[in-house]
């Protein structure tokens, strides 16, 4: 498929980045939403003056200390895996995908570090209100975080607001609000962050829940879910709206990751929306493609062209259109594609030999090229395409990008319900005797962590093999190294990261268990 | 504002600016060193917990200058990030694993269920905070002796093997470790740290038995700082440096190369000497039980030293990673920066560096106003 590329080195490299992220992706969406909750209860103690307000945000400020450590240790090697492993990716467009980064840690690593200082030890030295400013501040802090990662995730997933440099053989950003305001990270924002609010909502729900079944802290309990469920549900309503809007785009900018959402191979006006199916494992076709059917499933119809295009009747081309292609649609072949990416590409290196042995004139016309309105749009455009050789490689894994969204989405509807279920509850005083419920909840944590990985896997699984959206396949972005070294290193993360996690899943149980007495001294 | 000046005066801003970020790090490393000290002056579980709350409440800001020196060099220089990193793997990621190993002990040490044990997670620390330093040492060593790599942008467009940066030795930055003048910006960087760590010490612990190790420390610490910091300023001052010829962008070897910068620069030179000064004047005001704020003299001092270090890596046309594979691929500050649009955009960013040393500056002395001891940590309710 790749035959000039080290494929074991890719794949290396990949398993590093998808473990660490996987991982870091566990802890974050905690700390972006326990401390808006964190936020909101110490509000309601400073304006009340309600003492069992402030042993509450102790305790759940305990549950946020132990998650928040090992977010930290996981988050340092995602930064640096950028070089490590992805060196030529880091060159590519390190011009526009570094300055995010650099801010991420100026702007917001600071103030969530500084802050958190305070929060932990500012109790008995600060007055409460700078205590609670502090509080805020590392909210925001955190949150703020994850607004500029996601512009660089965004960009890489959408790539606006640049131009390639074909001298230093990048892209150089050329408007920085075109990159930070583009609509896919807005999108990616809030859809993000919002799910974190949800994870958070539920852990804080289901931990209650298991003291109310244990008779205990009930005070404790009834007044975080109420907190939580009414955060829990006005996030979530935030992100199935931003659900919507992220699909549109998706639609828009990633359409193969969209047809590999839905399992749609062939494309079709008036496309349904599959809410449930069942998908058979994959045969291949007369081209070789591996092809997985979708047999059993619950169809809406029409609802995926209308979430897609807005139209109940439009056209929604499936994976056979875009990798074939398809004249009628005028979508091109993924073969015309990579044709128009070689010569992209063949052109940057003519140039350059056109430079080396004294030619200005070519040089000069060559390197015109890449600052041309027309070349641009259909070569350069279509630079990465030329890493590649075999179209089938454009698809994604289908099945784990389809069970994966499917997931995420179900769970999400189903969150909601639970939200609105405990807060009429919790708002009635009957949650003691619901035993059945308070269970759910309680079960509903590991699901909350589901859903969210599951997120993670339709972002950037669906997107492979782009690191950078049909400007830079992953084959060409890795770094120089062993495959044989990325091997270890993957082994060591993957060691130390589990048996890191372990520790906090045991440390967090213990707190749980001994509640706020200690939490809260 | 920043629109006016030239690309290079921004490549220059920001090499000031890695410089200053790379000389906080360094400074704050005291965490790192304190950590190597916790059974030396700490011989009963109690003192061991002041040690470690007192750390404790710091470690956060040498790791978040860490990253954001990681992302501001991604951001400003991106083909050092690309380089480097993908090139001398095998230290960065030891270095990461250090550091990864440290954000969770102290959380994770005293809690009941942690599953290794305290020992485990103070094993962790002694590691981040050995191994830690002197592989940093080692790695900013390479910014003056070099190190074996090549970059070709022409490989982009190659039908195989398109990386653009290649690092030409098998053992991927290990062997930095094979060089003495490495090691020993690496070993003075480790006893300077737990020389700091010390006179932090003084400044905050309020343990009279921990204080009254600590003034033997501090001499036994100093000593090999102080031998292995002039074996590598002495030597760096006497080996031929890597110099750029700013008309031809050509790289060659000149003797005295960083010597000549020193006094070619006369700024960074007061700087270097008055920075060398305040690091001693700290240590012996201390060593002589003058003052307990000692810290306070060497902390800038380090600062002032080691952003005069990455002035003459970097200024007065010299190439700030040097390849002794291929010369001509040595990374300079101009042709290894992002592209003017960048550097200004970040440039903008820059100016809340300020703001946020006056919040760290307030918040720090909020909840630092009174000296670690036994009672400050029982009344304390969140305790490491």
């Amino acid at each position: 498929m790749f035959e000039n590329f080290d494929l074991s080195l890719v794949n290396w490299s990949r398993g590093q980045f998808a473990l660490t992220a996987i991982y870091h992706w566990i802890f974050v969406p905690l700390t972006l939403g326990i401390t808006f909750i964190l936020a909101i209860m110490e509000t309601i103690y400073v304006r009340t003056g309600n003492e069992e307000w402030k042993k509450i945000t102790k305790f759940w400020l305990t549950v946020f200390g132990i998650n928040f450590a090992i977010g930290v240790a996981t988050g340092i090697i995602l930064e640096f895996e950028f070089g490590t492993n992805w060196s030529n990716y880091s060159w590519f467009v390190g011009d526009i995908f570094g300055a995010p980064l650099a801010i991420e840690g100026i702007m917001a690593f600071f103030l969530e570090s500084t802050f958190i200082a305070v929060m932990f030890f500012g109790w008995n030295k600060v007055s409460k209100k700078f205590h609670l400013v502090s509080t805020w501040l590392v909210a925001f802090g955190a949150n703020l975080s994850a607004l500029w990662i996601l512009v660089a995730n965004a960009w890489m997933q959408s790539p606006v607001g640049m131009q390639f440099n074909p001298d230093l053989a990048r892209n150089e950003m050329v408007n920085f609000w075109d990159v930070f305001l583009s609509p896919v990270a807005v999108n990616k924002f809030i859809h993000t962050i919002t799910s974190g609010f949800v994870l958070a909502s539920l852990f804080v729900i289901g931990v209650s829940a298991w003291f109310i079944l244990k008779k205990r802290e009930l005070v404790l309990a009834k007044k975080s879910i109420l907190v939580a469920s009414i955060f829990g549900l006005l996030s979530g309503l935030m992100l199935v709206y931003s659900g919507d809007g992220s699909v549109r785009l998706i639609a828009r900018i990633q359409p193969v990751k969209f047809a590999a959402l839905e399992g749609l191979y062939k494309g079709r006006e008036g496309a349904g929306l599959i809410a449930l199916g069942i998908m058979t494992s994959g045969k291949e076709d007369s081209t070789g493609r591996k092809v997985y059917p979708v047999p059993l499933k619950l169809e809406i119809p029409n609802l995926l062209s209308y979430m897609a295009a807005g139209s109940w009747n439009a056209f929604i081309p499936g994976i056979n259109d875009l990798i074939d292609g398809n004249p009628e649609k005028e979508l091109l072949s993924v073969r015309e594609k990579i044709k128009r990416g070689q010569y992209a590409r063949e052109t940057l290196a003519r140039m350059k030999e056109s430079r080396d042995r004294g030619d200005s004139l070519t040089y000069r016309q060559l390197k015109d090229k890449f600052y041309d309105a027309d070349f641009k749009e259909n070569y350069f455009s279509y630079f990465g395409y030329g890493f590649l050789n075999d179209p089938n490689s454009l698809i994604p894994n289908v099945p784990l990008t389809f069970y994966s969204f499917h997931l995420m989405v179900v769970l999400g509807f189903y969150f909601l319900l639970l939200f609105i279920v405990f807060l009429l509850l919790v708002w009635k005083d009957k949650l003691d005797n619901k035993k059945l419920l308070l269970w759910l909840a309680v079960f509903t944590i590991p699901l909350a962590y589901v859903a969210s990985e599951a997120g993670w896997i339709v972002a950037e699984v669906g997107r492979q093999p782009w690191v950078v959206q049909d400007l830079l396949p992953t084959v060409a972005a890795v770094s120089h190294i062993n495959a044989s070294s990325v091997q270890i290193t993957f082994l060591l993360f993957a060691a130390i990261f589990t048996g890191l996690l372990i520790a906090e899943i045991s440390i967090m149980i213990k707190q749980i268990r001994i509640g706020p007495k200690e939490g809260g001294k | 504002m920043f629109e006016t000046l030239s690309h290079v005066a921004l490549q220059e801003y920001w090499w000031a600016i890695m410089s200053l970020l790379g000389s906080l790090l360094v400074f704050l490393l005291f965490v790192q060193g304190g950590q190597t000290l916790i059974y030396t002056l700490g011989k009963t579980e109690s003192e061991r917990s002041i040690l470690v709350n007192s750390l404790g409440r710091k470690w956060e800001f040498t790791f978040t200058t860490l990253v954001t020196f990681g992302g501001a060099f991604f951001a400003s220089f991106p083909l050092f990030y690309a380089t480097s990193f993908g090139g001398a793997y095998w230290v960065w990621i030891i270095i990461l694993f250090c550091f990864v190993l440290q954000a969770v002990s102290y959380e994770y040490r005293s809690k009941p269920n942690n599953v290794f044990g305290p020992g485990t997670f103070e094993n962790f620390l002694f590691i981040n905070g050995a191994l830690g330093t002197v592989l940093l040492g080692v790695a900013v060593a390479t910014f003056f002796t070099g190190s074996k790599f090549s970059v070709d942008f022409a490989h982009i467009a190659r039908a195989s093997d398109v990386a653009i940066t290649r690092w030409e030795s098998a053992s991927h930055g290990l062997e930095a470790l094979l060089s003495f003048h490495n090691l020993s910006l690496g070993l003075s960087l480790f006893f300077l740290a737990r020389v700091m760590a010390i006179l932090y010490f003084m400044n905050n612990v309020g343990e009279e038995s921990i204080l009254a190790r600590t003034r033997k420390h501090l001499l036994i610490n100093a000593i090999p700082f102080l031998v292995f910091f002039l074996f590598f300023v002495i030597r760096l001052f006497l080996i031929k440096g890597y110099a750029l010829d700013p008309s031809s962008g050509e790289i060659s070897l000149e003797p005295y190369k960083y010597f000549r910068n020193l006094i070619q620069m006369p700024v960074i030179a007061v700087l270097f000497v008055g920075g060398t000064g305040l690091v001693l004047f700290g240590i012996l005001k201390s060593w002589l039980k003058l003052s307990t704020k000692g810290i306070w003299f060497t902390g800038p001092g380090t600062v002032l030293v080691v952003f005069s270090l990455f002035a003459l890596a970097g200024f007065h046309h010299t190439a700030y990673y040097p390849s002794t594979y291929d010369l001509q691929s040595s990374l300079t500050i101009y042709n290894s920066s992002s592209s003017r649009y960048t550097l200004t955009a970040m440039s903008y960013v820059s100016l809340l560096v300020p703001v946020v040393f006056a919040y760290i500056w307030y918040a720090w002395r909020a909840v630092n106003n009174k000296k670690i001891d036994a009672g400050e940590i029982n009344a304390e309710t969140h305790v490491y």
